[in-house]
Protein backbone atom coordinates (compact mmCIF):
# COMPACT_ATOMS: atom_id res chain seq x y z
CA UNK A 1 0.00 0.00 0.00
CA UNK A 2 2.76 2.41 0.91
CA UNK A 3 4.46 1.50 -2.32
CA UNK A 4 1.37 2.45 -4.25
CA UNK A 5 1.23 5.78 -2.48
CA UNK A 6 4.89 6.46 -3.06
CA UNK A 7 4.48 5.78 -6.76
CA UNK A 8 1.30 7.82 -6.90
CA UNK A 9 2.55 10.47 -9.30
CA UNK A 10 4.03 7.87 -11.67
CA UNK A 11 0.76 5.98 -11.62
CA UNK A 12 -1.16 9.12 -12.51
CA UNK A 13 1.21 9.91 -15.34
CA UNK A 14 0.88 6.35 -16.64
CA UNK A 15 -2.91 6.55 -16.48
CA UNK A 16 -2.79 9.84 -18.34
CA UNK A 17 -0.61 8.30 -21.04
CA UNK A 18 -2.93 5.33 -21.41
CA UNK A 19 -5.93 7.63 -21.73
CA UNK A 20 -4.14 9.72 -24.34
CA UNK A 21 -3.20 6.70 -26.40
CA UNK A 22 -6.56 5.00 -26.12
CA UNK A 23 -8.41 8.28 -26.61
CA UNK A 24 -6.61 8.96 -29.86
CA UNK A 25 -7.26 5.39 -30.96
CA UNK A 26 -10.98 5.82 -30.39
CA UNK A 27 -10.93 9.12 -32.22
CA UNK A 28 -9.10 7.59 -35.18
CA UNK A 29 -11.49 4.63 -35.17
CA UNK A 30 -14.51 6.92 -35.38
CA UNK A 31 -13.15 9.58 -37.72
CA UNK A 32 -11.36 7.26 -40.15
CA UNK A 33 -12.35 3.69 -39.28
CA UNK A 34 -16.10 4.31 -39.54
CA UNK A 35 -15.95 5.79 -43.05
CA UNK A 36 -13.42 3.15 -44.10
CA UNK A 37 -15.66 0.35 -42.87
CA UNK A 38 -18.62 2.01 -44.58
CA UNK A 39 -16.76 2.12 -47.89
CA UNK A 40 -15.71 -1.49 -47.43
CA UNK A 41 -19.37 -2.35 -47.10
CA UNK A 42 -20.61 -0.09 -49.89
CA UNK A 43 -18.01 -1.15 -52.45
CA UNK A 44 -18.66 -4.86 -51.92
CA UNK A 45 -20.33 -6.51 -54.90
CA UNK A 46 -24.09 -6.10 -54.98
CA UNK A 47 -24.01 -3.02 -52.78
CA UNK A 48 -24.65 0.68 -53.28
CA UNK A 49 -21.23 1.73 -54.61
CA UNK A 50 -20.21 -1.63 -55.99
CA UNK A 51 -16.57 -1.29 -57.07
CA UNK A 52 -14.36 -4.36 -57.24
CA UNK A 53 -11.10 -2.40 -57.38
CA UNK A 54 -11.88 -0.20 -54.42
CA UNK A 55 -13.15 -3.10 -52.36
CA UNK A 56 -10.04 -5.15 -53.07
CA UNK A 57 -7.80 -2.22 -52.16
CA UNK A 58 -9.53 -1.46 -48.85
CA UNK A 59 -9.95 -5.10 -47.96
CA UNK A 60 -6.28 -5.84 -48.57
CA UNK A 61 -5.19 -2.79 -46.61
CA UNK A 62 -7.23 -3.82 -43.60
CA UNK A 63 -6.02 -7.40 -43.84
CA UNK A 64 -2.37 -6.45 -44.08
CA UNK A 65 -2.53 -4.15 -41.08
CA UNK A 66 -4.40 -6.74 -39.08
CA UNK A 67 -2.13 -9.61 -39.96
CA UNK A 68 0.98 -7.92 -38.54
CA UNK A 69 1.92 -8.99 -35.03
CA UNK A 70 1.31 -5.65 -33.34
CA UNK A 71 4.85 -5.17 -32.03
CA UNK A 72 6.22 -5.68 -35.52
CA UNK A 73 3.77 -3.17 -36.88
CA UNK A 74 4.99 -0.60 -34.37
CA UNK A 75 8.59 -1.16 -35.41
CA UNK A 76 7.71 -1.28 -39.09
CA UNK A 77 5.90 2.04 -38.83
CA UNK A 78 8.75 3.89 -37.11
CA UNK A 79 9.84 5.77 -40.28
CA UNK A 80 6.23 6.67 -41.01
CA UNK A 81 5.69 7.81 -37.42
CA UNK A 82 8.79 9.96 -37.59
CA UNK A 83 7.51 11.48 -40.80
CA UNK A 84 4.11 12.30 -39.28
CA UNK A 85 4.99 13.58 -35.80
CA UNK A 86 8.70 14.28 -36.17
CA UNK A 87 9.80 11.69 -33.64
CA UNK A 88 9.36 7.98 -33.14
CA UNK A 89 9.67 8.07 -29.37
CA UNK A 90 7.14 9.08 -26.71
CA UNK A 91 3.42 9.01 -26.11
CA UNK A 92 2.55 11.15 -29.13
CA UNK A 93 4.63 8.93 -31.39
CA UNK A 94 2.97 5.86 -29.91
CA UNK A 95 -0.45 7.11 -31.00
CA UNK A 96 0.48 6.75 -34.67
CA UNK A 97 0.74 2.93 -34.91
CA UNK A 98 -2.13 2.68 -32.43
CA UNK A 99 -4.28 4.87 -34.65
CA UNK A 100 -3.42 2.78 -37.71
CA UNK A 101 -4.35 -0.52 -36.08
CA UNK A 102 -7.47 1.04 -34.55
CA UNK A 103 -8.67 2.23 -37.93
CA UNK A 104 -8.21 -1.18 -39.52
CA UNK A 105 -9.71 -3.00 -36.56
CA UNK A 106 -12.81 -0.85 -36.23
CA UNK A 107 -13.34 -0.67 -40.01
CA UNK A 108 -13.77 -4.44 -40.02
CA UNK A 109 -16.27 -4.34 -37.18
CA UNK A 110 -18.19 -1.54 -38.90
CA UNK A 111 -18.33 -3.56 -42.11
CA UNK A 112 -19.68 -6.52 -40.17
CA UNK A 113 -22.39 -4.46 -38.45
CA UNK A 114 -23.51 -2.98 -41.75
CA UNK A 115 -23.63 -6.40 -43.39
CA UNK A 116 -26.10 -7.41 -40.69
CA UNK A 117 -28.60 -4.79 -41.87
CA UNK A 118 -31.25 -6.51 -44.01
CA UNK A 119 -30.87 -5.62 -47.69
CA UNK A 120 -34.61 -5.04 -47.90
CA UNK A 121 -34.32 -1.89 -45.81
CA UNK A 122 -32.07 -0.38 -48.46
CA UNK A 123 -34.51 -1.31 -51.19
CA UNK A 124 -37.29 0.34 -49.22
CA UNK A 125 -35.11 3.44 -48.92
CA UNK A 126 -34.43 3.48 -52.66
CA UNK A 127 -38.12 3.05 -53.41
CA UNK A 128 -38.81 6.13 -51.27
CA UNK A 129 -36.41 8.14 -53.39
CA UNK A 130 -33.63 8.43 -50.79
CA UNK A 131 -30.23 9.74 -51.89
CA UNK A 132 -27.15 7.63 -51.21
CA UNK A 133 -26.17 9.86 -48.30
CA UNK A 134 -29.65 9.51 -46.82
CA UNK A 135 -29.48 5.77 -47.21
CA UNK A 136 -26.18 5.65 -45.32
CA UNK A 137 -27.05 8.04 -42.52
CA UNK A 138 -30.78 7.58 -42.07
CA UNK A 139 -31.14 3.90 -42.81
CA UNK A 140 -27.86 1.98 -42.59
CA UNK A 141 -26.36 3.66 -39.52
CA UNK A 142 -29.75 3.80 -37.86
CA UNK A 143 -30.29 0.07 -38.13
CA UNK A 144 -26.67 -0.82 -37.39
CA UNK A 145 -26.23 1.56 -34.46
CA UNK A 146 -26.29 -1.07 -31.73
CA UNK A 147 -23.62 -3.08 -33.53
CA UNK A 148 -21.54 0.01 -34.17
CA UNK A 149 -21.54 0.90 -30.48
CA UNK A 150 -20.90 -2.66 -29.38
CA UNK A 151 -18.05 -2.90 -31.88
CA UNK A 152 -16.51 0.31 -30.61
CA UNK A 153 -16.64 -1.11 -27.08
CA UNK A 154 -14.87 -4.28 -28.14
CA UNK A 155 -12.39 -2.21 -30.12
CA UNK A 156 -11.68 0.12 -27.19
CA UNK A 157 -10.78 -2.80 -25.00
CA UNK A 158 -8.40 -4.06 -27.67
CA UNK A 159 -6.90 -0.58 -27.95
CA UNK A 160 -6.15 -0.67 -24.21
CA UNK A 161 -4.48 -4.00 -24.67
CA UNK A 162 -2.45 -2.74 -27.65
CA UNK A 163 -1.45 0.37 -25.71
CA UNK A 164 0.17 -1.71 -22.98
CA UNK A 165 3.09 -2.64 -25.20
CA UNK A 166 3.84 0.93 -26.27
CA UNK A 167 6.63 1.04 -23.70
CA UNK A 168 8.95 -0.17 -26.44
CA UNK A 169 8.75 3.21 -28.16
CA UNK A 170 8.60 5.14 -24.92
CA UNK A 171 4.87 5.53 -25.06
CA UNK A 172 4.51 4.84 -21.37
CA UNK A 173 1.08 4.01 -20.03
CA UNK A 174 -0.23 1.69 -17.38
CA UNK A 175 1.12 -1.46 -19.05
CA UNK A 176 4.61 0.01 -19.23
CA UNK A 177 4.35 1.07 -15.60
CA UNK A 178 3.42 -2.44 -14.52
CA UNK A 179 6.37 -3.90 -16.39
CA UNK A 180 8.97 -1.38 -15.28
CA UNK A 181 8.04 -0.90 -11.64
CA UNK A 182 6.07 -4.03 -10.93
CA UNK A 183 7.82 -6.73 -12.88
CA UNK A 184 11.37 -5.51 -13.37
CA UNK A 185 11.71 -4.18 -9.81
CA UNK A 186 9.98 -7.22 -8.32
CA UNK A 187 7.19 -5.16 -6.79
CA UNK A 188 4.53 -7.84 -7.08
CA UNK A 189 2.09 -5.71 -5.10
CA UNK A 190 2.41 -2.84 -7.56
CA UNK A 191 1.95 -5.18 -10.49
CA UNK A 192 -1.13 -6.75 -8.95
CA UNK A 193 -2.52 -3.30 -8.25
CA UNK A 194 -2.14 -2.17 -11.84
CA UNK A 195 -3.62 -5.40 -13.14
CA UNK A 196 -6.65 -5.03 -10.89
CA UNK A 197 -6.98 -1.43 -12.02
CA UNK A 198 -6.99 -2.56 -15.65
CA UNK A 199 -9.55 -5.25 -14.99
CA UNK A 200 -11.87 -2.73 -13.39
CA UNK A 201 -11.39 -0.32 -16.27
CA UNK A 202 -12.06 -2.94 -18.93
CA UNK A 203 -15.05 -4.22 -17.02
CA UNK A 204 -16.48 -0.73 -16.70
CA UNK A 205 -16.07 -0.06 -20.41
CA UNK A 206 -17.65 -3.35 -21.37
CA UNK A 207 -20.63 -2.92 -19.06
CA UNK A 208 -21.23 0.65 -20.22
CA UNK A 209 -20.84 -0.22 -23.89
CA UNK A 210 -23.14 -3.20 -23.67
CA UNK A 211 -25.75 -1.17 -21.83
CA UNK A 212 -25.72 1.66 -24.37
CA UNK A 213 -25.83 -0.76 -27.27
CA UNK A 214 -28.78 -2.57 -25.70
CA UNK A 215 -30.61 0.66 -25.10
CA UNK A 216 -30.17 1.69 -28.72
CA UNK A 217 -31.35 -1.65 -30.05
CA UNK A 218 -35.09 -1.68 -30.68
CA UNK A 219 -34.97 -4.42 -33.26
CA UNK A 220 -36.47 -7.14 -31.11
CA UNK B 1 -51.31 5.31 -65.13
CA UNK B 2 -48.65 2.64 -65.52
CA UNK B 3 -47.49 1.61 -68.94
CA UNK B 4 -44.88 -1.04 -69.62
CA UNK B 5 -43.83 -1.33 -73.23
CA UNK B 6 -41.85 -4.38 -74.30
CA UNK B 7 -39.89 -4.56 -71.04
CA UNK B 8 -37.58 -7.50 -70.50
CA UNK B 9 -35.07 -8.59 -67.87
CA UNK B 10 -32.39 -11.25 -67.71
CA UNK B 11 -30.31 -12.07 -64.63
CA UNK B 12 -26.97 -13.53 -65.63
CA UNK B 13 -28.37 -15.89 -68.22
CA UNK B 14 -31.71 -16.45 -66.48
CA UNK B 15 -34.68 -14.85 -68.20
CA UNK B 16 -36.86 -13.43 -65.43
CA UNK B 17 -39.18 -11.49 -67.73
CA UNK B 18 -39.62 -12.01 -71.47
CA UNK B 19 -40.58 -8.92 -73.50
CA UNK B 20 -44.05 -7.92 -72.40
CA UNK B 21 -46.35 -4.92 -72.43
CA UNK B 22 -48.94 -4.03 -69.84
CA UNK B 23 -51.13 -1.00 -69.22
CA UNK B 24 -52.74 -0.33 -65.87
CA UNK B 25 -55.35 2.46 -65.82
CA UNK B 26 -55.62 5.05 -63.08
CA UNK B 27 -57.38 3.94 -59.90
CA UNK B 28 -57.37 0.24 -60.69
CA UNK B 29 -56.48 -2.53 -58.26
CA UNK B 30 -54.42 -4.78 -60.46
CA UNK B 31 -53.35 -8.26 -59.39
CA UNK B 32 -50.34 -10.08 -60.77
CA UNK B 33 -50.35 -13.79 -60.04
CA UNK B 34 -48.21 -16.77 -60.89
CA UNK B 35 -46.20 -19.50 -59.24
CA UNK B 36 -42.84 -19.01 -57.57
CA UNK B 37 -40.16 -17.84 -59.97
CA UNK B 38 -42.68 -16.67 -62.57
CA UNK B 39 -41.11 -13.21 -62.58
CA UNK B 40 -43.85 -11.36 -60.68
CA UNK B 41 -41.48 -9.58 -58.31
CA UNK B 42 -39.15 -8.66 -61.12
CA UNK B 43 -42.07 -7.20 -63.05
CA UNK B 44 -43.41 -5.07 -60.20
CA UNK B 45 -39.89 -3.89 -59.33
CA UNK B 46 -39.49 -2.78 -62.93
CA UNK B 47 -42.44 -0.44 -62.36
CA UNK B 48 -40.37 1.82 -60.06
CA UNK B 49 -37.08 0.86 -61.64
CA UNK B 50 -35.86 -0.91 -58.51
CA UNK B 51 -34.96 -3.36 -61.24
CA UNK B 52 -33.76 -1.71 -64.45
CA UNK B 53 -35.22 -3.47 -67.48
CA UNK B 54 -32.65 -4.50 -70.09
CA UNK B 55 -34.92 -3.16 -72.78
CA UNK B 56 -38.29 -1.45 -73.03
CA UNK B 57 -40.02 1.60 -71.65
CA UNK B 58 -41.59 2.21 -68.25
CA UNK B 59 -44.09 5.02 -67.99
CA UNK B 60 -45.75 6.03 -64.72
CA UNK B 61 -48.14 8.98 -64.85
CA UNK B 62 -46.67 11.52 -67.23
CA UNK B 63 -43.10 10.41 -66.66
CA UNK B 64 -41.10 7.96 -68.69
CA UNK B 65 -38.94 6.52 -65.92
CA UNK B 66 -36.49 4.85 -68.24
CA UNK B 67 -35.47 8.27 -69.63
CA UNK B 68 -34.90 9.97 -66.30
CA UNK B 69 -31.62 10.93 -64.65
CA UNK B 70 -30.83 9.55 -61.18
CA UNK B 71 -32.05 12.75 -59.60
CA UNK B 72 -35.28 12.88 -61.58
CA UNK B 73 -35.89 9.21 -60.91
CA UNK B 74 -35.62 9.78 -57.17
CA UNK B 75 -38.26 12.50 -57.44
CA UNK B 76 -40.49 10.27 -59.55
CA UNK B 77 -40.22 7.50 -56.97
CA UNK B 78 -41.72 9.77 -54.33
CA UNK B 79 -44.90 9.48 -56.35
CA UNK B 80 -44.75 5.66 -56.31
CA UNK B 81 -45.19 4.03 -52.90
CA UNK B 82 -44.05 0.48 -52.36
CA UNK B 83 -44.67 -2.14 -49.70
CA UNK B 84 -42.97 -5.51 -49.27
CA UNK B 85 -43.66 -8.96 -47.91
CA UNK B 86 -41.20 -8.44 -45.06
CA UNK B 87 -42.50 -4.90 -44.34
CA UNK B 88 -38.96 -3.41 -44.34
CA UNK B 89 -39.61 -0.96 -41.55
CA UNK B 90 -36.72 0.81 -39.86
CA UNK B 91 -36.75 -1.16 -36.62
CA UNK B 92 -34.82 1.42 -34.63
CA UNK B 93 -37.43 4.06 -35.35
CA UNK B 94 -40.89 4.33 -33.85
CA UNK B 95 -44.02 3.85 -35.89
CA UNK B 96 -44.36 7.62 -36.30
CA UNK B 97 -40.65 7.84 -37.12
CA UNK B 98 -41.11 5.36 -39.93
CA UNK B 99 -44.06 7.16 -41.45
CA UNK B 100 -42.13 10.40 -41.15
CA UNK B 101 -39.18 9.01 -43.09
CA UNK B 102 -40.25 9.78 -46.69
CA UNK B 103 -41.26 13.29 -45.63
CA UNK B 104 -37.91 13.82 -43.95
CA UNK B 105 -36.11 12.72 -47.08
CA UNK B 106 -37.70 15.48 -49.13
CA UNK B 107 -37.25 18.12 -46.44
CA UNK B 108 -40.84 18.72 -45.31
CA UNK B 109 -40.93 20.98 -42.22
CA UNK B 110 -41.21 19.36 -38.83
CA UNK B 111 -44.63 20.77 -38.13
CA UNK B 112 -46.05 19.59 -41.42
CA UNK B 113 -44.44 16.19 -41.00
CA UNK B 114 -46.14 15.73 -37.68
CA UNK B 115 -49.51 16.61 -39.13
CA UNK B 116 -49.09 14.33 -42.13
CA UNK B 117 -47.87 11.43 -39.97
CA UNK B 118 -51.00 11.73 -37.85
CA UNK B 119 -53.22 11.74 -40.93
CA UNK B 120 -51.54 8.67 -42.37
CA UNK B 121 -51.61 6.73 -39.12
CA UNK B 122 -55.23 7.58 -38.62
CA UNK B 123 -55.94 6.38 -42.14
CA UNK B 124 -54.53 2.93 -41.38
CA UNK B 125 -56.07 2.91 -37.89
CA UNK B 126 -52.85 2.97 -35.88
CA UNK B 127 -52.89 6.40 -34.24
CA UNK B 128 -52.57 4.84 -30.81
CA UNK B 129 -49.37 3.02 -31.79
CA UNK B 130 -47.39 6.00 -32.93
CA UNK B 131 -44.76 5.77 -30.20
CA UNK B 132 -44.38 2.01 -30.36
CA UNK B 133 -41.46 0.32 -32.09
CA UNK B 134 -42.16 -2.07 -34.98
CA UNK B 135 -41.02 -5.05 -32.91
CA UNK B 136 -43.97 -4.44 -30.60
CA UNK B 137 -46.53 -4.81 -33.39
CA UNK B 138 -48.29 -7.73 -35.05
CA UNK B 139 -47.54 -8.56 -38.67
CA UNK B 140 -50.73 -6.93 -39.89
CA UNK B 141 -49.98 -3.79 -37.92
CA UNK B 142 -46.45 -3.66 -39.30
CA UNK B 143 -47.78 -3.86 -42.83
CA UNK B 144 -50.24 -1.07 -42.07
CA UNK B 145 -47.36 1.07 -40.83
CA UNK B 146 -45.55 0.30 -44.08
CA UNK B 147 -48.68 1.36 -45.98
CA UNK B 148 -48.91 4.59 -43.97
CA UNK B 149 -45.26 5.23 -44.77
CA UNK B 150 -45.84 4.57 -48.46
CA UNK B 151 -48.75 7.03 -48.44
CA UNK B 152 -46.90 9.82 -46.65
CA UNK B 153 -45.86 11.61 -49.83
CA UNK B 154 -49.34 11.27 -51.37
CA UNK B 155 -48.32 8.94 -54.18
CA UNK B 156 -50.60 8.18 -57.11
CA UNK B 157 -49.35 4.60 -57.37
CA UNK B 158 -48.86 1.93 -54.70
CA UNK B 159 -46.85 -1.17 -55.55
CA UNK B 160 -47.34 -4.18 -53.27
CA UNK B 161 -45.03 -7.19 -53.54
CA UNK B 162 -46.68 -10.07 -51.66
CA UNK B 163 -48.18 -7.70 -49.08
CA UNK B 164 -50.06 -10.39 -47.20
CA UNK B 165 -47.94 -13.46 -47.81
CA UNK B 166 -46.46 -13.56 -44.32
CA UNK B 167 -49.77 -12.76 -42.61
CA UNK B 168 -52.51 -15.00 -41.28
CA UNK B 169 -55.99 -14.88 -42.88
CA UNK B 170 -57.38 -12.49 -40.32
CA UNK B 171 -54.63 -9.88 -40.60
CA UNK B 172 -54.63 -10.37 -44.36
CA UNK B 173 -58.17 -9.03 -44.37
CA UNK B 174 -57.06 -6.10 -42.20
CA UNK B 175 -54.46 -5.14 -44.78
CA UNK B 176 -56.69 -5.73 -47.80
CA UNK B 177 -59.38 -3.53 -46.28
CA UNK B 178 -56.88 -0.73 -45.98
CA UNK B 179 -55.78 -1.21 -49.58
CA UNK B 180 -59.34 -1.07 -50.84
CA UNK B 181 -60.00 2.00 -48.73
CA UNK B 182 -56.99 3.67 -50.34
CA UNK B 183 -58.35 3.02 -53.79
CA UNK B 184 -61.82 4.21 -52.89
CA UNK B 185 -60.94 7.38 -51.02
CA UNK B 186 -57.65 8.43 -52.58
CA UNK B 187 -58.00 7.01 -56.08
CA UNK B 188 -54.53 5.51 -55.91
CA UNK B 189 -53.61 2.96 -58.56
CA UNK B 190 -52.64 -0.26 -56.77
CA UNK B 191 -50.62 -3.16 -58.12
CA UNK B 192 -50.56 -6.32 -56.01
CA UNK B 193 -48.20 -9.19 -56.68
CA UNK B 194 -49.37 -12.33 -54.93
CA UNK B 195 -49.56 -16.06 -55.14
CA UNK B 196 -52.68 -16.10 -52.95
CA UNK B 197 -55.77 -16.55 -55.10
CA UNK B 198 -58.02 -15.29 -52.30
CA UNK B 199 -56.35 -11.91 -52.41
CA UNK B 200 -56.98 -11.58 -56.12
CA UNK B 201 -60.58 -12.75 -55.87
CA UNK B 202 -61.48 -10.43 -53.05
CA UNK B 203 -60.18 -7.05 -54.18
CA UNK B 204 -58.60 -7.08 -57.64
CA UNK B 205 -60.43 -5.61 -60.61
CA UNK B 206 -58.01 -6.86 -63.17
CA UNK B 207 -55.67 -9.81 -63.08
CA UNK B 208 -52.50 -10.54 -65.00
CA UNK B 209 -51.19 -14.08 -64.96
CA UNK B 210 -47.51 -14.84 -65.38
CA UNK B 211 -45.73 -18.11 -65.98
CA UNK B 212 -42.02 -18.62 -66.51
CA UNK B 213 -41.40 -14.97 -67.23
CA UNK B 214 -44.22 -14.62 -69.72
CA UNK B 215 -47.52 -12.83 -69.48
CA UNK B 216 -49.94 -15.59 -70.36
CA UNK B 217 -53.22 -13.78 -69.75
CA UNK B 218 -54.65 -10.49 -68.50
CA UNK B 219 -58.34 -9.72 -68.02
CA UNK B 220 -60.87 -7.82 -65.98
CA UNK B 221 -62.61 -9.55 -63.08
CA UNK B 222 -65.37 -8.73 -60.62
CA UNK B 223 -63.90 -8.42 -57.12
CA UNK B 224 -65.92 -10.50 -54.67
CA UNK B 225 -65.31 -8.32 -51.67
CA UNK B 226 -63.77 -9.06 -48.32
CA UNK B 227 -66.67 -9.79 -46.03
CA UNK B 228 -67.35 -13.07 -47.75
CA UNK B 229 -63.84 -14.06 -46.83
CA UNK B 230 -64.09 -12.96 -43.24
CA UNK B 231 -67.39 -14.80 -42.75
CA UNK B 232 -65.89 -17.76 -44.46
CA UNK B 233 -62.95 -17.63 -42.10
CA UNK B 234 -65.14 -17.51 -39.02
CA UNK B 235 -67.32 -20.24 -40.45
CA UNK B 236 -64.27 -22.43 -41.01
CA UNK B 237 -63.19 -21.86 -37.43
CA UNK B 238 -66.65 -22.75 -36.12
CA UNK B 239 -66.56 -25.99 -38.02
CA UNK B 240 -63.42 -26.86 -36.13
CA UNK B 241 -64.86 -26.01 -32.75
CA UNK B 242 -64.65 -28.70 -30.07
CA UNK B 243 -67.87 -28.69 -28.09
CA UNK B 244 -67.32 -28.94 -24.34
CA UNK B 245 -69.84 -30.94 -22.40
N1 LIG C 1 -31.34 -10.46 -58.35
C1 LIG C 1 -31.46 -11.61 -59.04
N2 LIG C 1 -30.36 -12.26 -59.48
C2 LIG C 1 -30.46 -13.41 -60.18
N3 LIG C 1 -31.62 -14.00 -60.49
C3 LIG C 1 -32.75 -13.42 -60.08
C4 LIG C 1 -32.73 -12.20 -59.32
N4 LIG C 1 -34.00 -11.86 -59.04
C5 LIG C 1 -34.77 -12.81 -59.60
N5 LIG C 1 -34.03 -13.75 -60.22
C6 LIG C 1 -34.55 -14.91 -60.95
O1 LIG C 1 -35.56 -14.49 -61.84
C7 LIG C 1 -36.66 -15.38 -61.85
C8 LIG C 1 -37.93 -14.64 -61.47
O2 LIG C 1 -37.83 -14.21 -60.11
P1 LIG C 1 -38.94 -13.37 -59.36
O3 LIG C 1 -38.43 -13.07 -58.02
O4 LIG C 1 -39.35 -12.24 -60.22
O5 LIG C 1 -40.11 -14.43 -59.28
P2 LIG C 1 -41.46 -14.37 -58.45
O6 LIG C 1 -42.56 -14.66 -59.41
O7 LIG C 1 -41.55 -13.12 -57.70
O8 LIG C 1 -41.32 -15.60 -57.47
P3 LIG C 1 -41.71 -15.74 -55.91
O9 LIG C 1 -43.15 -16.09 -55.87
O10 LIG C 1 -40.84 -16.86 -55.45
O11 LIG C 1 -41.39 -14.45 -55.25
C9 LIG C 1 -36.29 -16.50 -60.90
O12 LIG C 1 -35.79 -17.56 -61.66
C10 LIG C 1 -35.23 -15.92 -60.03
O13 LIG C 1 -34.33 -16.90 -59.59
MG1 LIG D 1 -41.53 -12.57 -55.56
Amino acid sequence: MEKIISYQSEIWIAIGQTFTMVGFSILAAIVVGLPLGTFLYLSRSGNLYENKGLFLLLDTFVNIIRSFPFLLLVVFLIPFTRFIVGTAIGTTAATVPLAIISIAYYARLVEQSLLDVPKGIIEAAISMGATKMQIIFKFLYREARAGLVFGLTTATISFISYSTVMGIVGGGGVGDFAIRYGYQQFETGLMTFTIIMMIILVQAIQVTGTAISKKLDKRS
Amino acid sequence: MIELIQVEKTFDGVRAVYPLSLTIPKGQIHGIVGTSGAGKSTLIRIMNLLEKPDKGTVKVGEKILTYLSEHELRKARQNIGMIFQQFQLVLNRTVAGNVEMPLELVGVSKKERKKRVEECLQFVGLSDKKDAYPSQLSGGQKQRVAIARALANKPSVLLCDEPTSSLDPKTTIEVLQVLRHIKETLGVTIVIVTHEMDVVKSICEHVTIMREGKLIDSFQIEPQGLLVNEDQYIEDLRKMAVVKK
